[in-house]
């Protein structure tokens, strides 16, 4: 993998900014019959929760121009399940593993946080916080800034410390800068934007909504530009806090914006299911448009979309490691500073 | 040769229309040589910038690994998606992945076998009658449909069959009647040791309901289920469940693209299918707890 693509969500040092979107790389095994996982810059497992679950009866999904409307129910093997039989063989792989986790409680997340804490393998955890909330109605801890706050301070107590912990954040919320700034506070090393956006379609042959669940999440590139304003106006709000940009990406330039929009790596969903081997596809095409554009790191265009024009990438970011060189820790701030300021 | 599928570019070399449904060969050699009886394809439609993003995962009805390495499917026109692989023409190119899933279990003897099908999942089987032809299997066909124009294949099946025959809702061809109700007689006449099928849902719980009443064991494709609810084919997605019974007698939700679509007709829960049954491992509680329940 080129140099060029290196990348880091605080702690972890990604050989890629190219991931997998939580729910959408299966065990690792299926999409593993297509290209090596090694490629991705971090595998995130679907959403763990504390029991098995078998999810929504079918039909689960329905096709939308460009997209894809899911309701799975969050299907899995549960914490047991997963540390027995999903986890060993993905650390076998070489490749950081995110493990995704859901609950539907701030102490399930507990629970989950505390099994998963010093396994082996677990190179960072995902809050998936698109879940319903049984102490607050059923209502996603995801519309909330408290009840995202709190489940992700609950997690981040109880992850070893050098272990990011991650807050994957839904976009149909009134201001998704309270609730990221609410996650910021709680400890949160980084947020993955954007969950599905919240959806229905009704069946004209049946006569009848397309989902068993009758709403479900929408996802694919019909959602970019909504993950694309997400990822700009957090990161504006939180310049320094990594983001994993989520939401449609399809191919290189679609990553590349998300990076200039202010990701420090993107998430493939749906992309997969459409294509198996998107991954190494979007790499190659990202290396490419960043050669082209003379970009000689992923680090000099993460929010470059927020500089004024004719500005040029300095060699400077918070979320990469700088170049080797014996002075590249005292400059940063000093260039930084100049620049943002012209 | 290899387990694991490839994605590849296909060649389009003809779709012809055979009654009312749609077979297209595909150059595929890599797909070909790899593929086994019972195996799907995984198709992307709509060309490279589609804004159809469910891949269609139609069933294999011949592959000819030695001849070009061409590998055909027959499918029927029912959405926008299959809509526009009808229309395709000879030297376009489609993006494909295969050959996935389970194939159909051969028998180590030479046995009777009696493959049945209903309307375009009756393709499947002929590419099983092949190779269980090679195995020295006696192969029975039992095709059915609502009407003639809906049964597949009736005429190869007769040409390649040591039996053949075909059941129509209407009698418009072979005789008046479901497969559920010719089933008993054929088995009885041909002497059948194991039973293949693939169609309908509905076709399948009739079909493993008279296999077992007869105690021959039966293998069924769930390909046509598979179709209707996949999004990936890879087994990523986990939209394609359906209930069934493990070896330990608990009801799983399995995965209709990767653990089948070929499945032991007598472990999956027919009159399940489309819900998760409330005794399934993980199915939702009844009732919610209080603390860390399931919503």
């Amino acid at each position: 993998m080129s140099d060029r693509l290196a990348t880091r969500l605080g702690p972890l040092e990604l050989a890629s900014p190219v991931l997998n979107a939580a729910g959408c790389g299966g065990t690792g095994r299926e999409p593993a019959q297509f290209f090596e996982l090694s490629r991705l810059g971090a595998f995130v497992t679907t959403s763990v929760m504390v029991r098995p679950r078998a999810g929504r009866p079918t039909p689960r999904v329905a096709e939308s121009p460009s997209g894809l409307l899911t309701a799975m129910g969050l299907p899995g093997p549960g914490i047991e399940g997963f540390l027995e039989r999903d986890l060993p063989w993905l650390a076998e792989q070489d490749v950081p593993v995110i493990v995704s986790i859901a609950g539907n409680s701030a102490t399930e997340f507990a629970e989950l946080a505390r099994r998963l804490r010093g396994v082996p393998g677990v190179a960072g955890i995902e809050v998936n916080t698109a879940c319903p909330n049984v102490e607050d109605r059923g209502r996603m801890f995801a519309w909330h800034p408290a009840a995202s706050a709190r489940v992700v301070r609950t997690v981040r107590e109880l992850t070893a410390p050098g272990v990011p912990v991650l807050a994957k954040l839904a976009p149909d919320v009134t201001d998704i800068t309270t609730v990221a700034l609410a996650c910021a506070d709680a400890g949160a090393d980084g947020l993955t934007l954007i969950n599905t956006l919240d959806g229905m379609s009704v069946d004209t042959a049946t006569l009848r909504p397309a989902l068993s669940g009758v709403s479900g999440g929408l996802s694919g590139p019909a959602i970019r530009p909504v993950a694309v304003r997400c990822v700009y106006q957090v990161h504006a709000a939180l310049p320094e806090l990594p983001i994993v940009g989520v939401g449609g990406v399809a191919s290189g330039l679609d990553a590349l914006e998300f990076l200039l929009a202010g990701a420090s790596a993107v998430g493939v969903g749906t992309a997969l299911f459409h294509d198996p081997g998107a991954v190494p596809r979007i790499q190659r095409e990202l290396d490419e448009a960043l050669a082209a554009r003379r970009i000689g790191r992923v680090a000099d265009v993460v929010g470059l979309a927020h500089k004024p024009a004719g500005y040029v990438p300095s060699l400077v970011s918070p979320h990469v490691p700088a170049p080797a060189g014996p002075a590249d820790r005292a400059e940063p701030s000093a260039a930084e500073t100049k620049e943002t300021t012209p | 040769m290899s387990d694991t599928p490839v994605q590849t570019s296909a060649t389009v070399l003809t779709v012809r229309q055979v009654q009312d449904y749609h077979a297209m060969t595909l150059v595929a050699p890599a797909v070909a040589e790899r593929f086994r009886p019972g195996q799907f394809l995984a198709l992307a439609v709509g060309g490279a910038h589609s804004s159809r993003l469910l891949r269609r995962c139609l069933g294999v009805y011949e592959v000819k690994p030695d001849y070009g390495g061409t590998i055909e499917v027959v499918f029927e026109d029912t959405d926008p998606g299959t809509a526009w692989l009808a229309g395709l023409r000879s030297r376009d190119r489609l993006d494909l992945a295969g050959p996935l899933g389970r194939p159909f279990r051969l028998p180590r003897d030479p046995v009777h076998c009696l493959l049945v099908g209903g309307g375009a999942g009756g393709a499947a089987l002929f590419a099983l009658a092949d190779t269980l032809r090679r195995r020295d299997c006696q192969v029975h066909f039992l095709l059915g449909g609502p009407t003639g124009r809906q049964v597949f294949g009736s005429r190869t099946a007769q040409r390649i069959g040591d039996s053949a025959t075909v059941v129509t809702d209407d009698g418009s061809t072979g005789e008046r009647g479901t497969v559920a109700e010719a089933m008993p007689r054929v088995i009885a006449a041909t002497g059948a040791d194991v039973v293949y099928a693939c169609g309908p849902t509905t076709l399948l719980r009739s079909v493993t309901r008279v296999a077992g009443d007869h105690g021959l064991p039966s293998q069924v494709s769930v390909q046509e289920f598979l179709q209707q609810t996949a999004a990936c084919g890879i087994g990523s997605c986990l939209t394609c469940m359906l209930p069934m019974y493990g070896d330990d007698g608990v009801t799983r939700m399995v995965r209709a693209c990767a653990d089948g679509p070929v499945l032991r007709g007598d472990r999956v829960r027919w009159g399940d299918v489309g819900t998760i049954p409330f005794d399934a491992l993980g199915a939702p509680r009844a009732l919610s707890v209080p603390d860390g329940g399931s919503a």
